[in-house]
């Protein structure tokens, strides 16, 4: 009876092939055959440089898609964050433009202040809309998609909204095209956003809270979880994460317009799935996500390297890499 | 039951030395089985017994290990997916499959509709439909959406429809567990009436007392083996028990230790009422175990969820050890000592497609975080308590609480509950759908919570349950407590006299 003995039972499992859930693995899996493939294309793929740029770019979606891992997990939709980014950014350029406060350095901090403050705030309407409201998730988020594209394309009078301050913009341009410790700024945001968002989802009650809520509402509810609450804050958490990747975005051209990250809500949508959360709640994989994101880039990136497909099939390719990666997960479900 | 007719009749349906293993654990060990024609064969075993693996095999939805299934004495591969209603076999699963928004008739022709020149005939199809609930001697009406009918007509139009399709073999798993006394016994009549019609029955149930009434013969399962197959006109209930379990059952009732008059008031319930319960008050000493009875739908679990907040009370107090607890916030009724257990666990009591451990801190993950850092060590350790203090066993420590069977779901959902470390525990339905070795386990926890010093709100359909665990029993009755049993009062005559509205409590 002693206690040891029943702890080498149950708590210190030695973890064995078994225990291996296929469909964390899958995704990972994918990537290094793409990587592979892409070497074989061509020999310039497989380079740090074309790796790191692909990793780059493929920042705005991950961090999205981070954030809708959240959303998803917790058994919710948000289809509007590709209108969100476009909103976003163009009130921080605004913003910046007003010359409201003088010096360059304070100007920014608080534009950058402002910026999450306004992600924060569009998830957080979001959020009320879908709980508070009772609106499926997919009509509310339809009806702020259309609200916020359509205040971008106000506030730009149908044009674009362009950084006009030089000094600002000389200041501002190493946070997407700066590198930390040889790094590009942006795999850095990447991989702290996602380091955060990893702990948050699997090592906190309230990532736990998001996975019961997702799981089933009725057992979250009966377990004393404040439902709605969990479901609010992860469409915050979402704002959050389409703010930062604003703070990413406007550095890199200084200009948005009314077509700024369209259809981005369902590229950050297929990262997630593919990444191998599942769509309706309950299963949340933060790291998934990002490898789903760099699987989306890559395929782009393979297909403009090689030519025996026209870049211009990019969208089709994407749209069955969703599909296909499915139809893996389902056939990977543990038979145990 | 005539038992001479039934060992002549050919036989429809078998297993022979079936086995049946999922990712390497077995649950089935080389069991046979033989399903005559019109016999009502019931199929027993604990949970866990592997009752359920064998009729998924018979029914196609599962393919067995080794072994194999015979049709009509050829040997068969039952086509997957339900695919084997074509050959006559049809399963009534225990949560029906009938989809709410669409009608009777729709529900009965789902999949084969009946159309004239492509398009669908739909005078037929409803006319047939009542000859069929006609058939029955069912009331329900062939236009009604399915969401309209209560549980026993979804089950009855689940049977309409095995008849309509000539199903010559129908299993049944746990029928008669959402039914009520009366229904139940329209549900007998109308088994036996299409036995004599030659139609065969494997009942899947855990209600001795039923077994013993409908059956023809029963088949008894144990730890995946077969155990023995005998007319049921031979057996009675306690030796069926005894071969479900292997073990002579002692009382199966602790004893009950009745609290101190003068002990303390540890919960308070004043003249609470929602829409439907109307100025309930009771009150629950230190060391109490109160059991709440009544007809189906007469409120008890509205009363107990408006008590501890998952519904908001539309007037009324609550009061734990002296303190108001507020309306509609469970959290706040956790923290003060007040806990409920659903009786649905598997739709609001459990993650079905989490681990035990999540599932076991859901409802108390304050209890293992530091600075909002879950410590995965102190979940483990939670873990290992709770299986040793209520006895859970499986197969992986990894298992989904899905695939456990219905006892070990049973337990760790009141792990779950105990947990929070209530004071006051509210328990609805404590053993719904376990076998007899389970509950058996459930009532001496219950008991020993008890003489802990806490008090137990057991609410319960079933009467001995009530009477054997219980030192005082509230008798509701359409939305009001009608009745308050002490002693000797507490028996079944007298429950159902305040249940069903012969008699109600003097004003006191």
């Amino acid at each position: 009876m002693s206690v040891n003995e029943e702890s080498s039972q149950n708590g210190i499992r030695r973890r064995s092939w078994r225990d291996v859930d296929l469909r964390a693995v899958a995704p990972f899996a994918a990537l290094a055959l793409l990587l592979i493939i892409g070497a074989m294309v061509n020999p310039n793929f497989i380079g740090v440089n074309n790796l790191a740029n692909v990793a780059t770019r493929s920042a705005f979606i991950a961090i999205i898609a981070v954030g809708a891992t959240f959303v998803i997990s917790a058994g919710d939709l948000d289809l509007s964050v590709g209108a969100m980014v476009a909103f976003i950014a163009s009130l921080m350029i605004l913003f910046m433009n007003s010359g409201a406060i003088a010096d360059p350095a304070l100007m920014l901090a608080a534009a950058v202040a402002f910026a999450v403050a306004a992600g924060a705030a569009c998830g957080l309407a979001n959020g009320l809309i879908t709980t508070v409201g009772r609106i499926e998730p997919f009509i509310a988020t339809l009806g702020t998609m259309g609200i916020y594209r359509g205040l971008t394309t106000w506030l730009s009078q149908g044009g674009a909204i362009t950084l006009r301050e030089p000094q600002l913009q000389e200041m501002y341009r190493p946070a997407y095209f700066g590198s930390i410790l040889g790094m590009p700024v942006p795999i850095v945001v990447i991989l702290a956003v996602t380091a955060v968002a990893a702990f948050v989802l699997y090592r906190t009650r309230y990532g736990r809270h998001v996975v019961a809520v997702g799981s089933n509402s009725d057992v979250a509810r009966y377990s004393g979880i404040a439902v709605n609450r969990v479901r609010t804050i992860a469409f915050v958490i979402q704002g959050l994460c389409v703010a930062v990747a604003v703070l990413l975005y406007v550095p890199r051209l200084g200009s948005t317009s009314a077509t700024t990250g369209i259809l981005w809500e369902l590229q950050a949508i297929t990262a997630v799935v593919v990444g191998g959360t599942a769509l309706k709640g309950g299963a949340g994989r933060v790291w998934g996500t990002i490898c789903g994101a760099f699987i989306l880039e890559l395929v782009g990136n393979i297909m403009l390297l090689s030519n025996f497909v026209s870049e211009y099939l990019i969208g089709a390719i994407q749209g069955a890499i969703i599909i296909i990666a499915m139809l893996v997960q389902r056939s990977l479900v543990r038979k145990s | 039951m005539n038992p001479e007719a039934v060992d002549g009749a050919p036989v429809v349906l078998s297993a022979r030395r079936v086995s049946k293993s999922f990712s390497g654990v077995q649950v089935l060990f080389s069991v046979d089985f033989e399903l005559r024609q019109g016999e009502i064969h019931a199929l027993m075993g604990e949970n866990g017994a592997g009752k359920s693996t064998l009729v998924k095999i018979l029914s196609g939805f599962e393919q067995p290990t080794s072994g194999e299934i015979l049709l009509d004495g050829q040997p068969i591969k039952l086509p997957p997916n339900g695919g084997a209603e074509a050959l006559g076999i049809v399963i009534i699963h225990q949560e029906l499959n009938l989809a709410e928004h669409l009608t009777v008739t729709e529900s009965l022709f789902l999949g084969r509709e009946v159309t004239r020149f492509g398009v669908l005939d739909r005078k037929f199809m409803r006319a047939e439909t009542r000859r069929v609930l006609d058939l029955l001697g069912s009331h329900v009406d062939e236009n009604a959406p399915i969401a309209s009918l209560s549980i026993a007509e979804k089950q009855m139009v689940e049977i309409a429809k095995a008849i309509s399709r000539d199903a010559r073999v129908v299993i049944m798993d746990e029928p008669t567990a959402v039914l009520s006394r009366e229904e139940t016994g329209i549900l007998f009549r109308q088994v036996r009436k299409l036995r004599d019609k030659g139609t065969s029955f494997i009942f899947v149930s855990h209600k001795l007392d039923e077994v013993m009434e409908l059956t023809d013969r029963v088949t008894v399962l144990r730890d995946g083996q077969w155990i023995k197959t005998s007319p049921t006109a031979i057996l009675d209930g306690e030796a069926i028990a005894q071969l479900m379990v292997g073990r002579e059952l002692s009382s199966l009732y602790p004893a009950k230790t009745e609290p101190d008059v003068d002990e303390a008031i540890a919960l308070r319930v004043e003249a609470v009422s929602t829409g439907y319960v109307r100025d309930a008050s009771f009150e629950v000493r230190k060391g109490e175990i109160l059991g709440f009875s009544g007809l189906i739908g007469s409120g008890r679990t509205e009363l107990m969820e408006a008590i501890v907040g998952l519904r908001p009370r539309l007037s009324g107090d609550v009061f734990v050890e002296g303190k108001a607890v507020p309306s509609g916030d469970l959290h706040a009724a956790n923290r003060s000592g007040l806990a409920y257990m659903t009786k649905d666990r598997k739709a609001k009591g459990l993650l079905l497609n989490a681990g035990m451990a999540a599932n076991l801190t859901l409802q108390s993950l304050e209890r293992h975080s530091r600075l909002g850092y879950l410590d995965p060590g102190s979940e483990a350790a939670a873990l290992a308590r709770a299986r040793r203090r209520f006895d859970i066993r499986v197969r992986d420590a990894n298992i989904v609480a899905g695939r456990m069977s219905g006892g070990n779901q049973q337990k760790l959902l009141l792990a779950k509950v105990m947990e929070t470390e209530p004071q006051i525990i509210i328990i609805d339905e404590p053993t719904r759908g376990i076998d007899v070795g389970t509950k058996q386990q459930i009532y001496h926890f219950i008991s020993a919570l008890a003489r802990d010093g806490r008090s137990i709100i057991v609410v319960s359909s079933e009467m001995p349950e009530i009477i054997g665990l219980c030192t005082r029993v509230a008798v509701m009755r359409e939305g009001q407590i009608v009745g308050m049993l002490e002693g000797d009062e507490i028996s079944e005559h007298e429950i159902m006299r305040y249940a069903a509205g012969l008699k109600k409590k003097a004003a006191a």
